[in-house]
C-alpha cells in the first residue's frame, strides 16, 4: 500500500466534497455520511500501528514521492516514522470520535459543520505526514481556516474574539517560521545574507536538512531554532504564548475543543522534534536555549495549574489544565535524553487522550444544563452515576494515577528531567501535586456534596451514544497506563535518532581533548547503532 | 518616400494596430447603435480583445525571433512583453463582463465607455513592450488619459467627478515628476533608449544630476502603482469610481505600471541598482505598513480593498527592489522580477475575483458597499460566499491559493537579496492583513441578518468570477505551469 497516507489526507476531503452535494434538510444522511468517513479513516490508519518497521528503525515508512513544483524543488512527499503514526492514530480516533460527539450537540448548520470537521481531519494528517517542508507548511495554514470556522460560528458567546485570535496568533507563529524554511532553503543551495550556502540543489526535504543539520552554522542555527521556536510554541502553548488558548477552547463548540487539545497542540510539540531540534541541533543543545525553553516549561507547569485551580468554568479549568500538562511534554523533550523524550511523546498522546476526554464530559453535562460554571453544579454523582463514574476515571488518567496513561508519562518525564538537572525534576513535580489538586477540588465540588440546584435533579445519566465516545478513551488510557511496552517501542527509535542528533551537536561544540576524542564515537553512537532504547518503559514497569 | 524604419516593423505591432482600429471602429458603431442594443458593442469589445490576443503569436511568427527590437529600440517584442500583454487584455476582458449590467442600466451611453476602455488597453500594451524613455511615457499617458475619462464617465454623480478630479490632478501631477525625471536622465546620460542608458551607466560614476533624475521617475512610478508616500489618491478613487472601473484601476494599470517600472529600473538603470535600492526599500516598508494598518479601519468594503491593493503594491515592490538576487541552481539570476510577474498574475485573479463579488452585490447604483452589506451572505448565497472566502484567503496569502505562491516568492527574493527586516515586516503584514479580510468573513458567516443589499444574478460577471476563482486556486495548489511561464517570460 504505497499511496495509503495519501488516501488518509485525501478520503476525509472526499468526504466533505460529497456532504456539500447533500441536501441541507437531511441531516441525518449528512452525520452518518462524515461518521462513516472518518470512521473509515480510522480503520484505513490502523496499518500504523501494525508496522513492524517503527520497533526496528528511525526510518521513515509509507513513503511517497511526487514531483510538484520542480522550478523550486518542491516535492509532494509523504511519510511517517513511530512518532508521528502514533500521532495520526491520534487523530484519526478524535477524529471520528469528535464528530460522533456532536450529533445533539450541534443543531445549526450541520452541514458546514461537517464539512469542516473533515477538512480539518484532512489538514491534520498531512502535517503529520508532511516530509517536505513547503507542503507541512501548506497543510498547517490550512488547518486553521477550518477551525477559525468552527469557533467562530459553533462557538461560545465570545466566539468572534476567540476565532480571530486564534487564527491570528497561530499566524504570526507560523510567518515567521515561512522566513526561516526560506533561509533554510536559500543555506542548502546558494546562501543568503552572510552565510555562505551547500551549493545544493533546490529542495525542501526534511530529511536532507536533518542530514545537513551540522552544516548549519552556529548563528543561523539559533535564529532558526528562535524561528521556529515562536511557530511551534505558539501552537503547543509555551508559557508567554499560551493567552490565546483559554479563549478558543472555551469558546469552541465541544468538538472543536477535543481536537484543539488533542490534535492542534500537539502539532507544536511535533514541531519541535521534527523540527527544531534535529535542523538546529547546535542551538537547541546550547545550554542557555535549553535552560530558557526548560524554565519557560516549568513556568507553564506551574503557572497553569495555579490558575486552573482558581478558575470558575469548568471548561477554562481544563483548557488551562491543557498549559500545564504541555508543560511537562517540553520539559521532557528538552531533557534531551531517552527518557525525557520518549516520556515527552507518550504524553503527548495521552493529553489528547484524556483532555479530549474531558472535554467531551464537559461538553455532555453543557448540552444539558446549557452551563459550565461549577457553582452550578454539586451532588451530581446522585443523579448521573454512570457519568461520574466515567469523569473519574479519565480524570484520575489525567491526574497521573498509576495504572493509568498519565502517570507513564509524567514519570518517565520526570525520570528524564531528573537525569539531566534534579532541580527541573523538584520544580516540575509540584505540578504533578496541584495537578491532583485542582482536578479533584473539580470533582468533589461538581459531583459530591448535597444536589443544591433544583434544575439538577432531573438530569439525565449519559446514553449509549455519549459512553459510547469515552469508552474507546478509557480504553486507551488504560492500555497505556498498564502496558505502555508496545508505544514506547514504537517511537523509541525515532525517539533515540533525535536525541542522539541533538547529543552530537553537543559533543561537536564541546572542545575535546584528544585521549578522550579516540573513546568518543562508543559513547555516542549513531542513532542507528542505539538497540532500541525501551529501558524507561522497563522502569515504569518495576514501579 | 523612405519610411524611417523597415515596413515588418508594422507587423510586430500588429497586435496594437488591430485593437487601435478596432476600438475606433467601435466608437464610430457606437453613433448608430440604438441605446437598447448597446449590449452587443461590449460583446464586440470582447471579440476585439479576443482578436487581439490572436495576433499576438501572429506577430511573434511575423518577428522571426524573439526579442525583436523595432522602431529604431522604440519597442521590442519578447518574453516579458508578451506576459504583460496578456495579463492587461486579460484585466480588459473582465471588466467588460464586469461592466455589462451596470452599463446598460446606467443613464450614460455604453459606446464611449467601451472604446475608452479599449484605447486604455492599447497604451497598456504598448507600455509592455515600451524599450525607449519617450514610448513608454507616451504608452502610460494613453493609458492614463483614458483612465482620467473613465474615472468621469458617469458625470452626474459625484462621487464619481470627485474620484476623477483627484485622479487627473494627481495624475497629471506624477506625470509631471516622471517626465522631468526621464529628461534628467536623458541629461545625464545623452539617450533616451533603455539600453543605451544602460551601458551609459555602466560606464559611468555616480553623479548627482543622474540621481535626481532616478529618484524623480521613481517617484513618479512609484505614484502610478500606488505605493506610499504616493498613494492618497487610490482609495478615494477607488470608492469613488464604479465598481468594474474601481476594479479595472486596482488591476490593469498597476499591473502595466509594474511592467514598466520594472523595464527602466532594470533593462535601464540597472547597473545603478545599488543606488536606487534603498529608495524602493524605505518605499516598500512605508507602503506595507500604510496600505495594512490603513485598511483596518474601513468600513467600507471598496475603501478597504484600496488600501489593501496599496499594501499588495508594498509586496511587489520587493520583488522589484530584490532584482539582483540570483536564485539557487537552475534558477534564474532576477529572482525578483520572477517574483513579481508570479505575483501579480495571481493578484490579478483574486483581486478580481473580490470586485466581482461586490459588483453582483450592489446595492443603489454604486459606492454604498460597507463590510455589513456582507452580513450573512452564506445563507443569501453560499457560493458566492465560499468563493469571497477563498479570494479573501489568497489575498492575505493563506495556501493553497494563488496569493500564497506568490507571496512565497517575493518574500524569498527579499531575503535572498538581502533584505531580512523588509522580509519581516513583509510576513508580519500579511499576518495583520488577515485581520481585515476576516472582517468580511467574519460578517458572511457569523453575522445574521439579511443585509439590504439583494443578490443580483448577472451570468456574466458570475462566469468571470468563477474563471477567478478556477483559476487562484489552481495557481495555489499546481504552481508550477505558471512559475514554469514566468521564468521562461524573464527580461534578459
Amino acid at each position: 500500500m504505497n499511496f495509503l497516507l495519501s488516501l488518509l489526507i485525501l478520503l476525509p476531503t472526499a468526504g466533505a466534497l460529497a456532504i456539500l452535494f447533500l441536501p441541507r434538510d437531511k441531516t441525518g444522511a449528512i452525520k452518518a455520511l462524515a461518521t462513516g468517513v472518518a470512521g473509515l479513516t480510522f480503520v484505513l490508519s490502523l496499518p500504523l500501528w501494525f508496522a513492524r518497521g517503527f520497533r526496528e528503525s528511525a526510518g521513515f515508512l509509507f513513503r511517497e514521492d511526487l514531483d510538484w513544483i520542480p522550478s523550486l524543488g518542491v516535492r509532494y512527499s509523504l511519510g511517517v516514522d513511530g512518532i508521528a503514526a502514533l500521532l495520526i492514530l491520534l487523530t484519526t480516533l478524535l477524529s471520528v470520535i469528535s464528530i460522533y460527539s456532536s450529533y445533539t450537540a450541534v443543531k445549526t448548520r450541520e452541514k458546514e459543520y461537517y464539512v469542516f470537521l473533515l477538512l480539518l481531519e484532512t489538514g491534520m494528517i498531512g502535517v503529520f505526514c508532511a516530509l517536505d517542508f513547503f507542503l507541512f507548511y501548506v497543510f498547517w495554514e490550512v488547518m486553521l481556516v477550518p477551525m477559525y470556522f468552527l469557533i467562530g460560528v459553533w462557538g461560545g458567546p465570545r466566539k468572534l474574539y476567540a476565532a480571530i485570535k486564534f487564527f491570528l496568533y497561530t499566524l504570526f507563529g507560523s510567518v515567521i517560521m515561512l522566513l526561516a524554511i526560506i533561509a533554510l532553503y536559500f543555506f542548502n543551495t546558494t546562501g543568503f545574507l552572510w552565510w555562505k550556502g551547500l551549493g545544493n540543489a533546490p529542495s525542501f526535504d526534511i530529511l536532507h536538512f536533518h542530514q545537513i543539520a551540522p552544516l548549519i552554522p552556529a548563528d543561523l542555527s539559533l535564529w532558526l531554532f528562535w524561528a521556529f521556536f515562536l511557530g511551534f510554541a505558539i501552537k503547543v502553548p509555551m508559557f508567554p504564548f499560551h493567552t490565546w488558548l483559554p479563549d478558543a477552547h472555551v469558546e469552541a463548540p465541544t468538538a472543536g475543543s477535543v481536537i484543539l487539545a488533542g490534535v492542534l497542540l500537539k502539532m507544536g510539540t511535533y514541531g519541535f522534534l521534527r523540527f527544531s531540534l534535529p535542523i538546529c541541533p547546535s542551538a537547541a543543545s546550547n545550554s542557555r536555549v535549553q535552560t530558557a525553553v526548560v524554565v519557560l516549561s516549568i513556568i507553564g507547569i506551574i503557572y497553569g495549574s495555579l490558575v486552573a485551580m482558581v478558575q470558575k468554568d469548568m471548561k477554562k479549568l481544563v483548557a488551562y489544565s491543557s498549559v500545564a500538562h504541555l508543560g511537562f511534554v517540553m520539559l521532557g523533550l528538552f531533557a534531551f535524553n531517552n527518557a525525557g523524550m520518549q516520556g515527552g511523546v507518550i504524553q503527548s498522546i495521552n493529553h489528547g487522550l484524556s483532555t479530549g476526554g474531558l472535554f467531551l464530559l464537559v461538553g455532555i453535562i453543557y448540552e444539558r444544563r446549557h452551563t459550565r460554571q461549577i457553582a452550578d453544579f454539586g451532588g451530581i454523582s446522585q443523579v448521573m452515576p454512570i457519568y461520574a463514574t466515567l469523569f473519574m476515571i479519565i480524570l484520575l488518567a489525567s491526574i497521573g494515577l498509576p495504572l493509568l496513561n498519565g502517570f507513564v508519562g509524567e514519570f518517565t518525564i520526570l525520570v528524564g528531567a531528573f537525569l539531566a538537572n534534579w532541580i527541573w525534576a523538584l520544580f516540575a513535580s509540584f505540578g504533578v501535586v496541584l495537578g491532583a489538586a485542582y482536578m479533584l477540588w473539580l470533582y468533589q465540588r461538581v459531583f459530591f456534596g448535597e444536589l443544591k440546584h433544583e434544575e439538577n435533579k432531573g438530569l439525565e445519566d449519559v446514553n449509549l451514544r455519549e459512553v459510547l465516545t469515552i469508552v474507546p478513551l478509557i480504553l486507551a488510557c488504560l492500555w497505556i497506563g498498564v502496558y505502555p511496552k508496545p508505544f514506547f517501542e514504537m517511537t523509541a527509535p525515532a525517539s533515540a535518532k533525535i536525541v542522539a542528533a541533538v547529543e552530537n551537536a553537543r559533543a561537536a561544540a564541546r572542545p575535546v581533548p584528544a585521549a578522550v576524542a579516540a573513546a568518543a564515537p562508543a559513547a555516542i553512537a549513531p542513532a542507528g547503532a542505539v538497540p532500541a532504547e525501551v529501558a524507561p518503559a522497563a522502569d515504569v514497569k518495576g514501579h | 518616400m523612405a519610411l524611417p524604419f523597415p515596413l515588418s516593423d508594422l507587423l510586430v505591432i500588429l497586435p496594437e494596430l488591430v485593437l487601435t482600429e478596432l476600438a475606433l471602429g467601435i466608437l464610430l458603431w457606437a453613433t448608430v447603435v440604438k441605446r437598447e442594443n448597446e449590449r452587443v458593442l461590449a460583446w464586440a469589445s470582447l471579440a476585439s480583445l479576443a482578436i487581439t490576443a490572436a495576433l499576438i503569436p501572429v506577430a511573434v511568427s511575423f518577428a522571426g525571433t524573439l526579442p525583436r527590437s523595432a522602431f529604431g529600440g522604440m519597442f521590442a517584442l519578447d518574453g516579458f512583453g508578451i506576459f504583460f500583454k496578456v495579463l492587461t487584455l486579460v484585466a480588459a476582458a473582465v471588466t467588460i463582463l464586469f461592466s455589462l449590467r451596470f452599463v446598460g442600466t446606467s443613464s450614460y451611453p455604453g459606446g464611449e465607455y467601451y472604446a475608452l476602455l479599449l484605447f486604455s488597453t492599447v497604451g497598456m500594451l504598448f507600455m509592455a513592450s515600451g524599450t525607449h524613455l519617450v514610448s513608454l511615457y507616451i504608452a502610460l499617458e494613453l493609458m492614463a488619459l483614458s483612465q482620467y475619462v473613465l474615472a468621469g464617465y458617469f458625470k452626474r454623480e459625484t462621487k464619481s467627478i470627485e474620484a476623477a478630479a483627484k485622479y487627473f490632478v494627481l495624475g497629471a501631477f506624477s506625470s509631471g515628476i516622471l517626465l522631468y525625471g526621464l529628461s534628467l536622465v536623458y541629461g545625464a546620460t545623452g539617450t533616451l533608449s533603455l539600453a543605451g542608458v544602460s551601458s551609459s551607466l555602466a560606464g559611468s560614476p555616480r553623479s548627482g544630476l543622474l540621481m535626481v533624475g532616478v529618484v524623480l521617475t521613481a517617484c513618479g512610478m512609484l505614484f502610478k502603482i500606488a505605493s506610499a508616500p504616493f498613494h492618497v489618491w487610490a482609495p478615494d478613487v477607488y470608492e469613488g469610481a464604479p465598481t468594474p472601473v474601481s476594479a479595472f484601476f486596482a488591476v490593469g494599470p498597476k499591473v502595466a505600471a509594474y511592467a514598466i517600472f520594472a523595464r527602466i529600473f532594470f533593462a535601464g538603470f540597472g547597473p545603478r541598482a545599488d543606488d536606487w535600492a534603498p529608495i524602493l526599500a524605505a518605499s516598500a516598508a512605508l507602503t506595507m505598513v500604510i496600505g495594512n494598518v490603513g485598511a483596518l479601519m474601513q468600513k467600507n468594503v471598496k475603501r478597504l480593498l484600496g488600501y489593501s491593493s496599496i499594501g499588495h503594491a508594498g509586496y511587489a515592490l520587493l520583488g522589484l527592489l530584490a532584482y539582483k538576487a540570483g536564485g539557487a541552481a537552475g534558477q534564474p539570476e532576477s529572482f525578483g522580477l520572477w517574483a513579481v510577474m508570479i505575483y501579480l498574475s495571481a493578484y490579478l485573479l483574486m483581486t478580481f475575483g473580490a470586485f466581482g463579488l461586490i459588483v453582483l452585490l450592489e446595492a443603489k447604483g454604486y459606492a454604498s458597499e460597507s463590510v455589513d452589506d456582507f452580513n450573512g451572505l452564506w445563507k443569501r448565497n453560499p457560493l458566492a460566499a465560499g468563493a469571497m472566502v477563498v479570494f479573501l484567503l489568497s489575498l492575505a496569502g493563506i495556501p493553497p491559493t494563488a496569493g500564497f505562491v506568490g507571496k512565497y516568492f517575493l518574500f524569498s527574493a527579499a531575503l535572498k537579496a538581502g533584505w531580512p527586516l523588509l522580509a519581516l515586516l513583509g510576513v508580519l503584514m500579511s499576518a495583520v492583513s488577515l485581520f481585515y479580510y476576516f472582517r468580511i468573513v467574519r460578517a458572511m458567516y457569523f453575522v445574521e441578518g439579511e443585509g439590504e443589499v439583494q443578490w443580483r444574478e448577472e451570468p456574466a460577471v458570475a462566469i468571470a468570477v468563477g474563471l477567478c476563482l478556477v483559476g487562484t486556486l489552481a495557481i495555489g495548489v499546481m504552481p508550477q505551469p505558471l512559475v514554469a511561464l514566468a521564468k521562461a517570460c524573464l527580461l534578459p
